[in-house]
């Protein structure tokens, strides 16, 4: 709503003085780490921001950042939010929230905060595993997860975070890795961003779900399994030497090979992150056969809820005053005096 | 007059001229029979009398024409007396098919005045209302006086230059049925008009055919000389009903639902705060996020939520950043809305929560009322978890109800529990219009600097609340949450000493609500007597009522009706034990009946109806003697 004025801060501003309670190693010890880095390269007030999560190991977050913070009940900081947001318009409001606590018990919140577009920052910490309740298989976790409720391995098939806010009306959609060095440009742009910013962490859950990413999360392997998009910028990953090109017979993004640095020679697509039609072919990549796309898959603002309804409240008002005796007084009226009833007042 | 107590009423049952007739309006839910009723109500009040009124619809929207089932219902008692509820039995029945007959009749009392539409009685109709034989032929009806009339007939007739096809012509029999009862009730039918007017601007020929119907109706019945005399309650004066004696003042009629939202508005004025709203549709509550969401103008926000959870939480998070949180549901959605209540009472946040309570249990009688969810307000979550309970009467005290509600919420830090009922939200009256500044004003104080001694976002004042502190004041950044939190600091807490504590300071707040309200009263009689009749709720009516006619009848009986059910006023214990015997009547199987032998550890005794229809004097009456023998 009204544009913030740039706050000057460091690191430690942004840090509480209460003692973390993760698990040594644990990924969001690095996100945390990611966000108060990334705080007062924002600009960013303390008083002015707000952190509201749900239920998990990730909302335990609020704690740690010297800002306003709620945390809320399980799976329903979209909505807590929304309600921050509507009230406050101005605040700059970061919701953090889990496979389990988005996607699960709170999934019908996340998918109407991205319908709405509310203007907060979204960051879901996917570990594929419920850690707080001790390594239940969650909604993203793959098919045959051996975890104590699921001791033969699970049956059902993921989620897939970053197509459900695609297909929930997400107007910005990103993914990013809890110890990657480029988490905080991601945040920078999700912070840009007016609208829902959806961010997709693939975090480590170091005691029930341990190196579930590795396989492109690795820094060895990085360069070939890592596809880092850049808007306007080409889709090539393992140095250049692999690329994204759409196959025009069967309508598919496929994986080609560039020779010699051409990449336009075999056809590599260049990063629009307002091509919606790409975003949904990004989001539905498998891995295995393709790169993990990382970055911003998608960004195109369209108009926030909470301006929509200020402006809506704004002009419903207009001309009208709001003097609560007339109200009461509305419609037919009428007196009665002391010597009993008179005639309505039309 | 629901709104006030009356002390001094007439002592006789029926002075001269002091009278009370009650007639049902009984049709298809497609009839516009809520419409018809409303009309003759806002004509009832106009004519000075006091009026209660009880609209009885089905949940199905358009259930099937001519079932059972599909009947819509709406009753209305009106007279020169005060009137406290709808009234025992219909003294006339409008039945606008044979279904509509079937369902009503047996409720009319001997003697009264049957008025069919013969038009509707063909072999179909009655087959769908399962009767075997015409019932306006057999001779089934003679109990009561009967009046066929082709009121189909009549009103195509009446309709014809208008042009309109048959259904829609048709339409406009609850007009014709309206203009019928206004002549025989010597009404005035320029409010009525006035209103089709205005309702059909935009269709024109629409507006002249309902008021062509109306005309006819009330034409027919001045030609046939039809009158409503002598068809109130038993033995009737033969003049027509004047005015009910009322305090002076400016009235109009109000439904719950529309004082509620009014009541609300009036709250957030007064203690300075704009309102946020979070509602999710639900019968009967939505009426009341209809009303708010046409008062932006006075600083409310309203947000139709994608389910309950999501009301009551955005709620939250509005009281969080400094409005007032308002949510509204019915049972149903109340249920889904406990752990949401919770995280209130453990962040100790302001928020109002209406539960316009219907028959249950799970769907239950989504458009019937019941007073069950009583134990739910009261116990209703998980863990120690109190919070205030306060109960409307009847639509006028509704608004009186929303703003006490609105206080305890800012003032002591603490969600707020406000019941009501279908029968209230639906039911209007006439209500003496409050005069706005004589309201007290409660204005809330946020902290906005750091005291000296540092930021306790826990610390409490006097009523042990805690400060409200906005996010985005300079300074003042704190985290809150579900967790236990610790003595004055709200960090997290698990410690066992702690909990004890915390625990503890919850319950004396919100038990410490009860020296900020008025020593219960009694609404009739006097204390010390045999017997007091314990209320709460919309059976005020058909309890005060009884009461009066056994006090008349020189019986010791009172007559107590509880608005603060969380915590109760301070005298309570006291004023209960000076009686030898307690009742309380309920739409329930005795709800408020064990919190009163829980809190005070007194004999009370249950009367309990859950049949989805308010109880009615005579019921009451009966108890009455009961318990007396």
């Amino acid at each position: 709503m009204t544009e913030m004025t740039k706050v000057e801060t460091t690191l430690k501003d942004w840090e509480t003085d209460q003692e973390v309670r993760w698990c040594p190693g644990c990924g969001d010890y690095a996100i945390l780490k990611a966000v108060q880095r990334t705080m007062p390269q924002l600009g960013a007030d303390p008083s002015n921001t707000a952190f509201i999560s749900g239920i998990g190991c990730s909302s335990r977050f609020p704690y740690y950042m010297e800002t306003y913070g709620f945390h809320t009940i399980h799976g329903r900081a979209p909505a807590v939010a929304t309600g921050v947001k509507l009230a406050n318009p101005d605040l700059d409001v970061w919701i953090i929230t889990g496979d389990g606590d988005a996607l699960s018990i709170g999934g019908n919140h996340t998918m109407h905060l991205l319908r709405r577009n509310l203007d907060v920052q979204f960051m879901l910490f996917n570990n594929e595993i419920y850690g707080l309740t001790k390594g239940q298989y969650s909604p993203t976790s793959r098919q045959g997860t051996h975890s104590p409720s699921t001791p033969y391995g699970s049956v059902d098939r993921p989620a897939s975070p970053c197509a459900f806010a695609l297909g929930a009306g997400a107007r910005f959609v990103a993914r990013g890795i809890d110890v990657h060095k480029g988490l905080p440009d991601v945040l920078k742009a999700a912070h840009a961003h007016k609208g829902t910013s959806f961010i997709e962490i693939f975090q480590n859950c170091i005691v029930y779900n341990k190196d579930v990413f590795d396989e492109f999360a690795a820094k060895k392997t990085a360069a070939d399994t890592q596809l880092h998009l850049v808007d306007g910028e080409p889709m090539l990953f393992a140095k250049g030497e692999k690329g994204i090109s759409l196959n025009h017979d069967t309508l598919q993004m496929e994986v080609v090979d560039v020779t010699d640095g051409d990449w336009e020679a075999a056809g590599v697509i260049v990063h629009d992150v307002k091509n919606r039609s790409v975003a949904h072919m990004l989001v539905e990549m498998q891995f295995g056969e393709f790169p993990m796309a990382l970055g911003v898959l998608y960004d195109d603002p369209r108009p926030t809820f909470e301006a929509a309804v200020v402006a809506q409240n704004e002009a419903s008002s207009v001309g009208k005053t709001p003097d609560l005796q007339a109200l009461l007084n509305k419609g037919q009226t009428w007196t009665v005096s002391e010597n009993g009833a008179d005639g309505p007042e039309l | 007059m629901a709104t006030a107590v009356k002390q001094g009423e007439p002592k006789n049952e029926h002075p001269s001229g002091g009278e009370n007739v009650v007639v049902r309006f009984a049709g298809d839910s497609g009839d516009g029979m809520q419409l018809t009723g409303g009309q003759f109500t806002l004509s009832t009040a106009l004519a000075g009398n006091d009026l209660a009124t009880f609209p009885d619809f089905p949940a199905e929207i358009r259930a099937p024409q001519g079932t059972l089932f599909g009947v819509s219902a709406f009753q209305i008692n009106f007279g020169s007396r005060a009137i406290e509820t709808a009234g025992d039995q219909p003294d006339v029945l409008i039945a606008m098919n044979p279904a509509a007959l079937k369902t009503n009749v047996q409720q009319v009392r001997p003697g009264g005045l049957v008025i069919a539409d013969e038009g509707e009685f063909g072999k179909r109709n009655l087959d769908k209302a399962h009767y075997d034989s015409n019932p306006l032929e057999d001779g089934s009806l003679a109990k009561w006086q009967l009046l066929k009339l082709n009121i189909s007939q009549l009103t195509l007739d009446a309709v014809k230059e208008f042009g309109l096809g048959n259904k829609e012509a048709l339409r406009c029999k609850n007009m014709w049925t309206l203009g019928l009862s206004l002549w025989m009730f010597e009404r005035e039918r320029e409010p009525v008009i006035d209103w089709l007017n205005t309702k059909f601007a935009k269709l024109p020929n629409v507006a002249k055919a309902n008021i062509a119907a109306l005309n006819a109706g009330h034409a027919y019945g001045e030609t046939a000389e039809l009158s409503g005399e002598g068809l109130g309650t038993g033995h009737l004066p033969t003049h027509r009903i004047g005015a009910a004696p009322a305090t002076p003042g400016v009235y109009r009629t109000v439904t719950g639902a529309e004082a509620i939202s009014q009541g609300l508005v009036a709250g957030a004025q007064l203690a300075g705060l704009p309102m946020f709203f979070g509602g999710y549709p639900i019968t009967p509550a939505s009426a009341i996020l209809h009303h708010l969401s046409r008062l932006k103008e006075f600083g409310v926000t309203t947000f139709q939520a994608e389910d309950e959870i999501a009301a009551i939480t955005a709620a939250i998070g509005a009281s969080y950043a400094g409005s007032l949180g308002i949510t509204s549901s019915s049972g149903p959605g109340i249920a889904l809305k406990g752990e949401a209540m919770g995280l209130a009472i453990m962040t100790e946040l302001p928020l109002v929560i209406v539960n316009s309570q219907r028959g249950g249990p799970s769907t239950g009688l989504p458009t019937k009322t019941e007073q069950s969810d009583l134990y739910q307000a009261v116990y209703g979550r998980n863990g120690d978890a109190p919070m205030p309970v306060i109960s409307a009467r009847s639509p006028g005290d509704a608004f009186e109800c929303a703003i006490e509600a609105v206080r305890i919420a800012v003032q002591y830090m603490t969600p707020v529990m406000l019941l009501t009922d279908g029968y209230i939200a639906n039911a209007a009256e006439p209500w003496k219009i409050p005069d706005v500044s004589s309201l007290e004003p409660f204005p809330v104080k946020f902290l906005e600097k750091k005291p000296e001694s540092g930021l306790l976002p826990y610390s409490r004042d006097e009523k042990l609340a805690r400060p409200w502190i906005k996010p985005g004041t300079p300074d003042l950044m704190h985290r809150i949450g579900g967790i236990e939190k610790a003595v004055d600091t709200g960090h997290i807490e698990y410690g066992p000493a702690n909990h004890q504590t915390m625990t503890e300071i919850r319950r004396d707040k919100v038990l410490g609500v009860a020296d900020s309200i008025a020593d219960q009263e009694i609404a009739l009689g006097n204390s010390g007597g045999k017997l007091a009749v314990v209320g709460w709720g919309s059976t005020f009516g058909p309890i005060h009522q009884a009461v009066r006619k056994a006090i008349d009848a020189g019986k010791d009986v009172a007559h107590i009706h509880i608005r603060n059910i969380w915590p109760m006023p301070k005298n309570m214990n006291e004023l209960l034990k000076s009686f030898d015997r307690v009742i309380v009547p309920e739409m329930n199987t005795g709800q408020l009946k064990t919190i009163l032998r829980d809190q005070f550890l007194i004999d009370a005794m249950p009367v309990n109806k859950v049949s989805g229809q308010p109880f009615t004097i005579t019921e009451i009456e009966a108890a009455i003697e009961e318990a007396l023998s």
